[in-house]
Protein backbone atom coordinates (compact mmCIF):
# COMPACT_ATOMS: atom_id res chain seq x y z
CA UNK A 1 0.00 0.00 0.00
CA UNK A 2 1.16 3.57 -0.91
CA UNK A 3 1.69 5.93 1.61
CA UNK A 4 -0.35 9.29 1.34
CA UNK A 5 2.37 11.12 1.15
CA UNK A 6 2.96 9.22 -2.53
CA UNK A 7 -0.73 9.30 -3.44
CA UNK A 8 -0.59 13.30 -3.15
CA UNK A 9 2.28 12.97 -5.06
CA UNK A 10 0.94 10.77 -7.85
CA UNK A 11 -1.89 12.97 -7.70
CA UNK A 12 0.34 16.14 -7.89
CA UNK A 13 1.71 14.52 -11.42
CA UNK A 14 -1.31 13.59 -13.02
CA UNK A 15 -3.26 17.00 -12.43
CA UNK A 16 -0.10 18.95 -14.04
CA UNK A 17 0.05 16.22 -17.03
CA UNK A 18 -4.58 17.13 -17.25
CA UNK A 19 -3.96 20.38 -16.37
CA UNK A 20 -1.48 20.71 -20.18
CA UNK A 21 -3.57 18.33 -22.20
CA UNK A 22 -6.35 20.36 -21.10
CA UNK A 23 -4.66 23.73 -21.26
CA UNK A 24 -6.57 25.01 -18.18
CA UNK A 25 -6.03 28.87 -17.93
CA UNK A 26 -6.53 30.33 -13.88
CA UNK A 27 -7.72 27.25 -13.18
CA UNK A 28 -10.18 27.39 -9.87
CA UNK A 29 -9.64 24.46 -7.45
CA UNK A 30 -12.83 23.23 -5.48
CA UNK A 31 -12.70 20.61 -2.73
CA UNK A 32 -15.66 18.73 -1.86
CA UNK A 33 -16.71 18.65 1.92
CA UNK A 34 -15.22 17.23 3.93
CA UNK A 35 -12.12 14.90 2.73
CA UNK A 36 -12.11 16.66 -0.97
CA UNK A 37 -11.11 19.74 0.90
CA UNK A 38 -8.74 18.87 2.69
CA UNK A 39 -6.69 16.95 -0.34
CA UNK A 40 -7.49 20.40 -2.36
CA UNK A 41 -5.43 22.31 0.10
CA UNK A 42 -2.26 20.01 -0.86
CA UNK A 43 -2.99 20.43 -4.69
CA UNK A 44 -3.82 24.40 -3.97
CA UNK A 45 -0.38 24.59 -2.62
CA UNK A 46 1.51 22.05 -4.52
CA UNK A 47 0.07 23.90 -7.60
CA UNK A 48 0.76 27.47 -6.15
CA UNK A 49 -2.63 28.67 -7.22
CA UNK A 50 -3.17 32.01 -5.59
CA UNK A 51 -6.95 32.09 -5.64
CA UNK A 52 -8.15 30.98 -2.78
CA UNK A 53 -9.48 27.64 -2.61
CA UNK A 54 -13.39 26.96 -3.12
CA UNK A 55 -15.17 24.57 -1.10
CA UNK A 56 -18.66 23.03 -1.59
CA UNK A 57 -20.92 21.15 0.37
CA UNK A 58 -23.08 19.06 -1.31
CA UNK A 59 -25.73 18.34 1.35
CA UNK A 60 -28.09 20.56 -0.26
CA UNK A 61 -27.96 18.66 -3.79
CA UNK A 62 -27.88 14.89 -2.44
CA UNK A 63 -29.97 12.00 -4.52
CA UNK A 64 -30.57 10.09 -1.33
CA UNK A 65 -32.81 13.19 0.64
CA UNK A 66 -35.80 11.29 0.41
CA UNK A 67 -33.93 8.27 2.07
CA UNK A 68 -31.64 10.37 5.11
CA UNK A 69 -32.93 13.93 5.27
CA UNK A 70 -30.70 16.94 5.14
CA UNK A 71 -27.26 16.02 6.76
CA UNK A 72 -26.95 17.52 9.88
CA UNK A 73 -24.08 18.97 9.70
CA UNK A 74 -23.64 20.78 6.49
CA UNK A 75 -21.85 23.92 5.90
CA UNK A 76 -22.09 26.71 3.49
CA UNK A 77 -20.23 26.62 0.44
CA UNK A 78 -18.12 29.20 -0.49
CA UNK A 79 -16.81 29.96 -3.82
CA UNK A 80 -14.17 32.08 -3.96
CA UNK A 81 -14.93 34.10 -7.71
CA UNK A 82 -17.40 33.87 -10.64
CA UNK A 83 -17.56 30.58 -12.58
CA UNK A 84 -18.90 31.98 -15.92
CA UNK A 85 -16.23 31.07 -18.21
CA UNK A 86 -13.28 29.56 -15.41
CA UNK A 87 -11.45 26.51 -15.47
CA UNK A 88 -12.64 24.37 -12.75
CA UNK A 89 -10.17 21.79 -10.55
CA UNK A 90 -12.72 19.89 -8.60
CA UNK A 91 -11.54 18.01 -5.53
CA UNK A 92 -12.50 15.04 -3.81
CA UNK A 93 -10.90 12.35 -1.81
CA UNK A 94 -12.42 8.88 -2.74
CA UNK A 95 -14.43 8.03 -6.01
CA UNK A 96 -17.00 5.46 -5.61
CA UNK A 97 -20.36 5.36 -7.52
CA UNK A 98 -19.85 9.09 -8.69
CA UNK A 99 -23.07 10.73 -7.05
CA UNK A 100 -21.00 12.85 -4.80
CA UNK A 101 -19.34 14.12 -8.10
CA UNK A 102 -22.71 14.23 -10.05
CA UNK A 103 -24.24 16.53 -6.77
CA UNK A 104 -21.45 18.66 -6.85
CA UNK A 105 -21.72 19.97 -10.67
CA UNK A 106 -24.85 20.06 -10.35
CA UNK A 107 -24.55 22.59 -7.49
CA UNK A 108 -21.02 24.00 -9.16
CA UNK A 109 -23.45 24.65 -12.67
CA UNK A 110 -26.03 26.94 -10.38
CA UNK A 111 -23.45 29.16 -9.60
CA UNK A 112 -22.11 29.82 -13.31
CA UNK A 113 -21.76 27.85 -16.81
CA UNK A 114 -17.55 26.71 -16.38
CA UNK A 115 -15.63 26.85 -19.67
CA UNK A 116 -14.08 23.11 -18.25
CA UNK A 117 -14.42 20.78 -15.37
CA UNK A 118 -11.37 18.59 -14.25
CA UNK A 119 -11.89 15.87 -11.99
CA UNK A 120 -8.91 14.66 -9.39
CA UNK A 121 -9.34 12.12 -6.57
CA UNK A 122 -7.25 10.83 -4.38
CA UNK A 123 -8.19 7.23 -4.68
CA UNK A 124 -10.82 5.85 -6.92
CA UNK A 125 -12.41 2.62 -6.04
CA UNK A 126 -14.64 0.41 -8.04
CA UNK A 127 -18.51 0.25 -7.53
CA UNK A 128 -19.21 2.95 -10.00
CA UNK A 129 -22.85 3.49 -10.54
CA UNK A 130 -23.12 6.23 -13.26
CA UNK A 131 -21.24 7.20 -16.35
CA UNK A 132 -19.02 9.92 -14.64
CA UNK A 133 -15.31 9.09 -14.26
CA UNK A 134 -12.24 11.25 -12.78
CA UNK A 135 -9.69 12.75 -15.00
CA UNK A 136 -6.83 11.89 -12.39
CA UNK A 137 -6.33 9.55 -9.44
CA UNK A 138 -3.82 9.32 -6.59
CA UNK A 139 -4.44 5.53 -7.42
CA UNK A 140 -7.37 2.94 -7.97
CA UNK A 141 -7.88 0.35 -5.66
CA UNK A 142 -9.96 -2.79 -5.88
CA UNK A 143 -12.06 -3.45 -2.63
CA UNK A 144 -15.27 -5.23 -2.65
CA UNK A 145 -18.53 -3.70 -1.38
CA UNK A 146 -18.60 -4.90 1.80
CA UNK A 147 -15.82 -2.48 2.21
CA UNK A 148 -15.96 1.10 3.26
CA UNK A 149 -12.87 3.87 2.82
CA UNK A 150 -12.58 6.77 4.82
CA UNK A 151 -9.90 9.30 4.80
CA UNK A 152 -9.46 11.11 8.56
CA UNK A 153 -7.62 13.94 8.82
CA UNK A 154 -6.60 16.95 8.03
CA UNK A 155 -3.43 16.33 10.07
CA UNK A 156 -2.05 13.77 9.71
CA UNK A 157 -4.22 12.49 6.58
CA UNK A 158 -5.12 8.36 7.76
CA UNK A 159 -6.41 6.48 4.87
CA UNK A 160 -9.07 3.81 7.04
CA UNK A 161 -10.10 0.56 4.93
CA UNK A 162 -13.39 -0.62 7.39
CA UNK A 163 -14.78 -4.32 6.61
CA UNK A 164 -18.42 -3.56 6.84
CA UNK A 165 -20.19 -5.70 9.22
CA UNK A 166 -22.14 -8.97 7.52
CA UNK A 167 -25.75 -9.25 8.08
CA UNK A 168 -26.11 -11.61 10.80
CA UNK A 169 -26.96 -14.72 9.06
CA UNK A 170 -23.82 -14.64 7.47
CA UNK A 171 -24.19 -14.06 3.00
CA UNK A 172 -27.84 -13.29 2.71
CA UNK A 173 -28.85 -10.23 1.85
CA UNK A 174 -31.96 -9.01 1.37
CA UNK B 1 -46.11 17.62 25.55
CA UNK B 2 -45.23 18.50 22.48
CA UNK B 3 -44.05 15.46 20.91
CA UNK B 4 -46.01 15.97 17.96
CA UNK B 5 -43.63 17.56 16.68
CA UNK B 6 -41.09 15.57 16.41
CA UNK B 7 -40.74 12.38 15.62
CA UNK B 8 -40.14 8.45 16.74
CA UNK B 9 -35.93 9.61 16.21
CA UNK B 10 -36.58 12.73 17.97
CA UNK B 11 -36.01 14.69 14.37
CA UNK B 12 -38.01 17.82 13.66
CA UNK B 13 -41.98 16.66 12.21
CA UNK B 14 -43.96 19.69 12.20
CA UNK B 15 -43.31 23.29 13.89
CA UNK B 16 -45.84 24.37 16.02
CA UNK B 17 -44.30 26.34 19.01
CA UNK B 18 -40.79 26.30 20.30
CA UNK B 19 -42.38 25.40 23.52
CA UNK B 20 -40.66 21.75 24.32
CA UNK B 21 -37.74 21.95 21.79
CA UNK B 22 -34.42 21.27 22.79
CA UNK B 23 -31.27 23.90 22.32
CA UNK B 24 -29.54 21.45 20.38
CA UNK B 25 -32.63 21.26 17.70
CA UNK B 26 -32.71 24.94 18.05
CA UNK B 27 -29.06 25.20 17.20
CA UNK B 28 -29.66 22.96 14.30
CA UNK B 29 -32.01 24.96 12.75
CA UNK B 30 -29.92 27.78 13.44
CA UNK B 31 -26.71 25.93 11.75
CA UNK B 32 -28.89 24.72 8.57
CA UNK B 33 -30.23 27.90 8.01
CA UNK B 34 -26.63 29.45 7.81
CA UNK B 35 -25.79 26.76 4.49
CA UNK B 36 -29.32 28.37 2.71
CA UNK B 37 -27.91 31.86 3.37
CA UNK B 38 -25.09 31.09 0.93
CA UNK B 39 -27.27 30.28 -2.01
CA UNK B 40 -28.38 33.52 -2.50
CA UNK B 41 -24.43 33.71 -3.95
CA UNK B 42 -25.69 31.36 -6.61
CA UNK B 43 -26.80 32.61 -9.75
CA UNK B 44 -29.81 30.25 -9.88
CA UNK B 45 -30.95 30.91 -6.26
CA UNK B 46 -32.23 27.63 -5.68
CA UNK B 47 -31.89 23.87 -4.65
CA UNK B 48 -33.25 20.49 -5.49
CA UNK B 49 -34.07 19.24 -2.26
CA UNK B 50 -37.69 19.33 -2.03
CA UNK B 51 -38.47 18.76 -6.14
CA UNK B 52 -41.59 17.10 -6.57
CA UNK B 53 -42.86 17.63 -2.99
CA UNK B 54 -46.32 19.83 -2.97
CA UNK B 55 -46.48 23.17 0.13
CA UNK B 56 -50.00 24.90 0.57
CA UNK B 57 -49.54 27.81 2.13
CA UNK B 58 -52.89 28.11 4.19
CA UNK B 59 -53.57 31.76 5.27
CA UNK B 60 -56.77 32.22 7.21
CA UNK B 61 -55.18 35.65 8.37
CA UNK B 62 -53.63 39.00 6.54
CA UNK B 63 -49.85 38.43 6.12
CA UNK B 64 -47.31 39.86 3.12
CA UNK B 65 -44.06 39.37 4.88
CA UNK B 66 -44.59 35.94 5.86
CA UNK B 67 -46.70 34.29 3.02
CA UNK B 68 -44.15 36.20 0.71
CA UNK B 69 -41.16 34.35 2.72
CA UNK B 70 -42.61 31.00 3.20
CA UNK B 71 -43.47 31.10 -0.41
CA UNK B 72 -40.11 32.21 -1.68
CA UNK B 73 -38.19 29.57 0.58
CA UNK B 74 -40.56 26.84 -0.85
CA UNK B 75 -39.71 27.82 -4.38
CA UNK B 76 -35.62 28.41 -3.67
CA UNK B 77 -35.91 24.50 -2.36
CA UNK B 78 -37.51 23.49 -5.73
CA UNK B 79 -41.21 22.44 -4.20
CA UNK B 80 -43.97 23.32 -6.06
CA UNK B 81 -46.24 25.87 -3.79
CA UNK B 82 -49.75 27.19 -3.47
CA UNK B 83 -50.85 30.05 -1.87
CA UNK B 84 -54.36 30.10 -0.81
CA UNK B 85 -55.82 33.45 1.01
CA UNK B 86 -58.74 31.30 3.52
CA UNK B 87 -60.74 34.34 3.78
CA UNK B 88 -61.85 34.79 -0.07
CA UNK B 89 -62.58 30.40 -0.71
CA UNK B 90 -64.27 28.33 0.21
CA UNK B 91 -65.25 28.37 4.48
CA UNK B 92 -66.90 31.48 3.53
CA UNK B 93 -68.91 29.03 1.70
CA UNK B 94 -69.54 27.18 4.87
CA UNK B 95 -66.82 24.40 4.33
CA UNK B 96 -65.35 23.16 7.75
CA UNK B 97 -61.24 23.58 8.54
CA UNK B 98 -61.00 19.83 8.45
CA UNK B 99 -62.65 19.60 4.87
CA UNK B 100 -60.65 21.92 3.31
CA UNK B 101 -57.70 19.90 5.06
CA UNK B 102 -58.78 16.68 3.67
CA UNK B 103 -59.59 18.19 0.03
CA UNK B 104 -56.00 19.18 -0.15
CA UNK B 105 -54.67 15.95 1.00
CA UNK B 106 -56.19 14.66 -1.52
CA UNK B 107 -54.55 16.70 -3.94
CA UNK B 108 -51.18 14.71 -2.40
CA UNK B 109 -49.88 17.73 -0.79
CA UNK B 110 -46.81 17.10 1.73
CA UNK B 111 -46.71 19.94 4.17
CA UNK B 112 -49.16 22.72 5.28
CA UNK B 113 -47.96 26.47 6.16
CA UNK B 114 -50.65 27.73 8.05
CA UNK B 115 -51.61 31.10 9.08
CA UNK B 116 -54.81 31.20 11.76
CA UNK B 117 -56.21 33.63 14.17
CA UNK B 118 -57.18 31.33 16.50
CA UNK B 119 -54.57 29.79 19.26
CA UNK B 120 -54.04 25.99 18.46
CA UNK B 121 -55.53 25.80 14.48
CA UNK B 122 -51.87 24.67 13.42
CA UNK B 123 -51.92 21.65 16.47
CA UNK B 124 -55.22 20.97 15.33
CA UNK B 125 -54.28 20.79 11.93
CA UNK B 126 -51.79 18.93 12.65
CA UNK B 127 -53.17 16.22 15.05
CA UNK B 128 -55.74 15.80 12.25
CA UNK B 129 -53.45 15.17 8.65
CA UNK B 130 -52.14 12.07 7.35
CA UNK B 131 -49.23 10.63 8.56
CA UNK B 132 -47.04 11.56 5.93
CA UNK B 133 -48.05 15.46 6.02
CA UNK B 134 -45.87 17.85 8.27
CA UNK B 135 -47.67 21.15 9.22
CA UNK B 136 -45.41 24.51 10.08
CA UNK B 137 -47.13 27.36 12.13
CA UNK B 138 -47.30 30.56 10.17
CA UNK B 139 -48.42 32.19 13.36
CA UNK B 140 -51.80 31.06 15.22
CA UNK B 141 -53.68 33.57 17.44
CA UNK B 142 -52.05 34.59 20.03
CA UNK B 143 -50.40 31.42 20.85
CA UNK B 144 -47.00 31.37 18.90
CA UNK B 145 -45.04 32.43 15.66
CA UNK B 146 -42.30 29.74 16.00
CA UNK B 147 -40.21 30.90 12.49
CA UNK B 148 -40.27 34.42 13.58
CA UNK B 149 -38.43 33.65 16.79
CA UNK B 150 -36.05 31.37 14.71
CA UNK B 151 -35.43 34.31 12.16
CA UNK B 152 -35.06 36.79 15.05
CA UNK B 153 -32.39 34.24 16.63
CA UNK B 154 -30.98 33.92 13.52
CA UNK B 155 -30.08 37.15 13.72
CA UNK B 156 -29.22 37.90 16.86
CA UNK B 157 -26.92 35.01 16.49
CA UNK B 158 -25.32 36.40 13.46
CA UNK B 159 -24.73 39.53 15.16
CA UNK B 160 -23.55 39.05 18.60
CA UNK B 161 -21.97 35.38 17.86
CA UNK B 162 -23.36 33.95 20.45
CA UNK B 163 -26.43 33.83 22.97
CA UNK B 164 -24.03 33.89 26.02
CA UNK B 165 -24.06 36.91 28.43
CA UNK B 166 -26.90 38.92 26.32
CA UNK B 167 -29.65 40.84 27.72
CA UNK B 168 -32.61 41.13 25.56
CA UNK B 169 -35.08 43.90 25.80
CA UNK B 170 -39.25 43.10 24.53
CA UNK B 171 -40.85 46.06 24.13
CA UNK B 172 -44.38 46.90 23.43
CA UNK B 173 -47.91 44.82 23.50
CA UNK B 174 -46.70 41.29 24.94
CA UNK B 175 -50.06 40.61 26.20
CA UNK B 176 -51.67 40.20 22.42
CA UNK B 177 -48.00 39.16 20.63
CA UNK B 178 -47.18 35.56 19.54
CA UNK B 179 -43.86 36.68 18.25
CA UNK B 180 -43.24 37.52 22.01
CA UNK B 181 -43.68 34.35 23.76
CA UNK B 182 -42.40 32.68 20.73
CA UNK B 183 -39.02 34.87 21.42
CA UNK B 184 -39.00 34.67 24.98
CA UNK B 185 -39.12 30.46 24.85
CA UNK B 186 -36.12 30.57 22.39
CA UNK B 187 -33.91 33.21 24.02
CA UNK B 188 -34.74 31.10 27.46
CA UNK B 189 -33.56 27.48 25.88
CA UNK B 190 -30.78 29.35 23.60
CA UNK B 191 -29.24 30.28 27.15
CA UNK B 192 -29.54 34.82 27.33
CA UNK B 193 -28.60 36.19 29.85
CA UNK B 194 -31.83 38.16 30.71
CA UNK B 195 -35.42 38.45 28.47
CA UNK B 196 -36.87 41.95 29.98
CA UNK B 197 -40.00 42.60 29.05
CA UNK B 198 -40.67 46.22 28.79
CA UNK B 199 -45.00 47.57 28.98
CA UNK B 200 -47.69 49.30 30.60
CA UNK B 201 -49.70 46.85 32.79
CA UNK B 202 -52.19 46.99 30.17
CA UNK B 203 -50.07 45.18 27.93
CA UNK B 204 -48.54 42.39 29.73
CA UNK B 205 -50.37 38.83 30.57
CA UNK B 206 -51.21 38.45 34.05
CA UNK B 207 -48.58 35.96 35.30
CA UNK B 208 -46.32 37.21 32.99
CA UNK B 209 -42.85 36.06 35.33
CA UNK B 210 -43.90 32.18 34.89
CA UNK B 211 -42.12 33.47 31.70
CA UNK B 212 -39.09 33.54 32.45
CA UNK B 213 -38.58 37.34 31.82
CA UNK B 214 -38.18 40.05 33.91
CA UNK B 215 -40.54 42.70 33.81
CA UNK B 216 -40.19 46.75 33.41
CA UNK B 217 -42.38 49.40 32.98
CA UNK B 218 -40.39 52.38 32.26
CA UNK B 219 -38.46 52.47 28.91
CA UNK B 220 -35.64 54.87 30.23
CA UNK B 221 -35.14 52.34 33.46
CA UNK B 222 -35.41 49.12 30.73
CA UNK B 223 -33.31 50.27 28.23
CA UNK B 224 -29.93 49.90 30.44
CA UNK B 225 -27.39 47.31 29.65
CA UNK B 226 -29.20 46.10 27.15
CA UNK B 227 -27.48 44.53 23.90
CA UNK B 228 -30.28 43.49 21.92
CA UNK B 229 -33.64 45.12 21.58
CA UNK B 230 -37.01 44.05 20.04
CA UNK B 231 -39.89 45.86 19.50
CA UNK B 232 -43.39 45.16 18.93
CA UNK B 233 -46.03 46.48 16.41
CA UNK B 234 -48.38 48.41 18.78
CA UNK B 235 -51.86 46.77 17.28
CA UNK B 236 -53.75 49.87 16.62
CA UNK B 237 -57.27 47.89 17.48
CA UNK B 238 -55.98 47.80 21.16
CA UNK B 239 -56.62 51.66 21.19
CA UNK B 240 -59.97 51.14 20.94
CA UNK B 241 -60.41 48.65 23.55
CA UNK B 242 -59.39 50.85 26.09
CA UNK B 243 -56.01 49.29 26.66
CA UNK B 244 -53.96 52.63 25.62
CA UNK B 245 -55.24 56.06 26.28
CA UNK B 246 -53.77 57.43 22.89
CA UNK B 247 -51.04 56.81 20.22
CA UNK B 248 -48.82 59.48 21.00
CA UNK B 249 -48.96 58.96 24.68
CA UNK B 250 -47.82 56.05 23.98
CA UNK B 251 -44.98 56.87 21.76
CA UNK B 252 -44.22 59.59 24.56
CA UNK B 253 -43.99 56.84 27.18
CA UNK B 254 -42.80 53.13 24.94
CA UNK B 255 -41.88 54.52 21.62
CA UNK B 256 -38.04 54.10 20.66
CA UNK B 257 -36.62 57.35 20.05
CA UNK B 258 -32.21 57.86 19.00
CA UNK B 259 -32.31 59.65 22.66
CA UNK B 260 -33.76 56.40 24.10
CA UNK B 261 -31.63 53.78 22.21
CA UNK B 262 -28.76 55.74 23.34
CA UNK B 263 -29.36 54.20 27.13
CA UNK B 264 -28.81 50.65 25.73
CA UNK B 265 -25.24 49.38 25.16
CA UNK B 266 -23.85 51.26 22.15
CA UNK B 267 -23.48 48.26 19.83
CA UNK B 268 -26.72 47.52 20.81
CA UNK B 269 -29.22 46.41 18.23
CA UNK B 270 -32.98 47.32 17.08
CA UNK B 271 -35.20 44.36 15.41
CA UNK B 272 -38.64 44.45 14.61
CA UNK B 273 -40.88 41.93 13.31
CA UNK B 274 -42.83 44.01 11.05
CA UNK B 275 -44.83 45.50 10.07
CA UNK B 276 -43.57 48.88 11.61
CA UNK B 277 -45.95 52.13 12.70
CA UNK B 278 -43.55 54.30 12.48
CA UNK B 279 -43.95 57.22 14.92
CA UNK B 280 -46.22 54.90 17.16
CA UNK B 281 -44.01 52.24 18.62
CA UNK B 282 -40.62 53.32 16.87
CA UNK B 283 -39.26 56.53 15.72
CA UNK B 284 -38.13 56.51 11.39
CA UNK B 285 -34.81 57.58 12.71
CA UNK B 286 -34.16 54.76 14.74
CA UNK B 287 -35.82 52.50 11.84
CA UNK B 288 -34.01 53.45 9.34
CA UNK B 289 -30.93 53.93 11.68
CA UNK B 290 -27.15 51.90 11.92
CA UNK B 291 -28.58 49.77 14.88
CA UNK B 292 -31.49 48.89 13.12
CA UNK B 293 -31.66 45.29 11.48
CA UNK B 294 -35.35 45.17 10.60
CA UNK B 295 -34.37 44.18 6.76
CA UNK B 296 -31.71 41.63 7.43
CA UNK B 297 -34.62 39.69 9.66
CA UNK B 298 -36.55 39.93 6.34
CA UNK B 299 -33.55 38.32 4.25
CA UNK B 300 -32.78 35.81 7.46
CA UNK B 301 -36.77 34.91 6.87
CA UNK B 302 -36.23 33.25 3.87
CA UNK B 303 -32.91 31.10 5.02
CA UNK B 304 -34.73 30.51 8.07
CA UNK B 305 -37.81 29.21 6.66
CA UNK B 306 -36.41 27.12 4.13
CA UNK B 307 -33.96 25.48 6.81
CA UNK B 308 -37.37 24.48 9.11
CA UNK B 309 -39.23 23.52 5.61
CA UNK B 310 -36.60 21.00 4.70
CA UNK B 311 -35.96 19.57 8.19
CA UNK B 312 -39.44 18.87 8.80
CA UNK B 313 -40.00 17.04 5.36
CA UNK B 314 -37.25 14.69 6.36
CA UNK B 315 -38.35 11.02 5.78
CA UNK B 316 -39.80 9.12 8.52
CA UNK B 317 -38.54 5.57 9.61
CA UNK B 318 -40.18 2.24 8.59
Amino acid sequence: MLTIEELLTNLDLALRQVIEQRQLVNPMMIGIRTGGVWIAEQMHQRLAIEEPLGLLDISFYRDDFSQLGVHPHVKPSAIPGHIDGRDIILIDDVFYTGRTVRAALNEIFDYGRPNQVVLAVLIERDGKQIPISPDCVGVRMALSAYQRIKLLGPDPLVIEVENMPLHSEGETVR
Amino acid sequence: MNNLQLNAEGRLKHFITIEGLSRELLTEILDTAESFVGITDQQIKKVPLLRGKTIVNLFFENSTRTRTTFELAAKRLSADVLSMSISTSSTSKGESLLDTIRNLEAMFVDMFVVRHGISGAAHFIASHTAPHISVINAGDGQHAHPTQAMLDMFTIRQIKKSFIGLRVAIIGDILHSRVARSEIQALNILGVEEVRVIAPKTLLPAHVHTLGVSVCHDLTEGLKDIDVIIMLRLQKERMTSALLPSESEYFKCFGLTEKKLKIAKPDAIVMHPGPINRGVEIESQVADGKQSVILKQVSNGIAVRMAIMSMAMQPMSQ
